[in-house]
């Protein structure tokens, strides 16, 4: 008995730490110094994958009345068409709907597979993915807004319709606030969402293995840590799709905001 | 909170450093992910919407065309079922109106050849009481003359002739009659 506990022990290491997010490397197997090939990046070009044959699948033979499979991939198409670019942004955020959903979806699969059994990690718990897609939302929304307005965008983003006297300290922080903490907020929240939710579930799940090992009369305490670890699944999966149309929704506020005529 | 996590893991990684592999391999797959499905797939979407939207306002402008048109012809049947009515109605009074003018025109006639009859028959007889009075006249003058002649014992019917005797007394009975009558 004790043996067998002190084998789980050394086998469930805890508490938690950042090197969990880091996984050995796949090809070559077990490295710790190169990063091309984890299982990260597996899951990465496992997301691209899906994606792209289920789309092509269900838009193949597109038809007025929908199969299953079409009528879910245009839902999702339609949702962030509708309620997401053409709510936030007006007519024009149709032009924006292919970007937006590609960017929801994308998303919204790299952070499901904090709950798919088996991968329970999001490729989104490295900031490297969050913080790509929130400099393409950043350059995007700069690159729009200077379109629209010319060089008149400047004082269009960093002078807001207030009297003169307050603009001193107003354009710095609208400076501060747009053109730095955008991409730096939307990169964070999604990487810290997708990180706390991979640490909870392994608080719970090996402070579950710690705790029967410390001592087998907390085993009820443990098994109560496991099903917390189950609640909080289900709490990840709504995470998880939260996350997606907050960044979505917060992009299209952006490029809404660049595209609008007053403030 | 990380930077605990980093003294008790005695970690080489900060989770807030991007590993730059992981941004090349997240751009290139992003880049391919927008590629396919922003040219392949959701334009087609688009398409789909657009052809699905086209349908159901096609159906409802046909509907409404047809209900137009069902309305339409209605109205016309209606227009055309008082006209029909007001034509029945016309051609109806027009009877009435002929039938009362041909009664109007057989009485005319009917009366007009009664009257004829009546003042051709009384023409006749009047004329027959002329000649019966012509004839009477001349008999009851001879008759007289002769009867006067054979009383007196001559002939007075040469001087009666000549002097109209009769005829003047005849004219007094017509004028004292006539004054009676």
């Amino acid at each position: 008995m004790t043996g067998q506990s002190i084998v789980l022990a050394a086998e469930v290491p805890f508490p938690p730490s950042v090197e969990d997010f880091y996984l050995p490397s796949i090809v070559p197997w077990g490295g710790h110094e190169s990063y091309w090939f984890t299982k990260i990046t597996l899951l990465l070009w496992l997301s691209v994958a899906i994606l792209i044959i289920f789309f092509l699948v269900a838009s193949r033979k597109p038809q007025l009345v929908p199969t299953k499979k079409q009528w879910i991939a245009e839902s999702l198409y339609g949702f962030v068409r509708n309620n997401i670019s053409i709510d936030m942004i007006g007519k024009e955020g149709v032009r924006f709907a292919p970007y937006l959903a590609t960017l929801f979806s994308f998303i919204f699969i790299m952070n499901i597979w904090a709950i798919v059994p088996g991968a329970q990690i999001s490729p989104n718990s490295h900031i490297a993915f969050p913080a790509i897609l929130a400099v393409i939302s950043w350059v995007m929304f700069i690159y729009l807004g200077f379109r629209k307005h010319g060089a008149g965008y400047i004082k269009h983003a960093l002078v807001p319709p207030a009297p003169w006297f307050i603009l001193p300290i107003l354009v710095p922080i609208e400076f501060f606030s747009n053109f730095i903490v955008r991409p730096f907020s939307l990169a964070v929240r999604l990487f810290a969402n997708m990180f706390a939710g991979h640490m909870l579930l392994l608080v719970f799940t090996l402070g579950g293995f710690a705790m029967i090992n410390a001592n087998l009369w907390l085993a009820p305490v443990s098994v109560l840590s496991w099903v917390m670890a189950i609640a909080l699944t289900f709490l990840d999966f709504a995470i998880c799709a939260l996350q997606a149309y907050v960044f979505t929704v917060l992009t299209a506020s952006y490029i809404q905001g660049s595209l609008a005529e007053e403030h | 909170m990380l930077n605990i996590l980093a003294a008790e893991g005695g970690t080489e990684h900060n989770p807030i450093i991007p590993l730059w592999q992981e941004l090349v391999l997240g751009t290139i797959a992003f880049a391919i992910l927008c590629f396919v499905l922003m040219k392949f797939v959701f334009p087609r979407m688009e398409q789909t919407f657009r052809a699905r939207v086209d349908a159901i306002e096609g159906g409802l402008k046909r509907a409404e065309a047809a209900q137009a048109e069902a309305n339409e012809l209605l109205e016309q049947y209606r227009v055309q079922l008082s006209e029909a009515r007001t034509e029945a109605a016309r051609i109806r009074d027009e009877a009435r109106a002929d039938a009362e003018e041909i009664r109007a025109d057989v009485l005319a006639k009917a009366r007009e050849e009664s009257d004829r009859i009546i003042s051709s028959g009384r023409d006749a007889l009047a004329a027959q009481r002329e000649s019966i009075v012509r004839d009477l006249r001349a008999e009851v003058g001879t008759l007289a003359v002769d009867l006067a002649g054979r009383i007196v014992g001559e002939s007075l019917a040469d001087e009666a002739r000549n002097r109209g005797t009769v005829e003047r007394f005849l004219d007094s009975l017509d004028t004292t009659a006539g004054g009676r009558r």
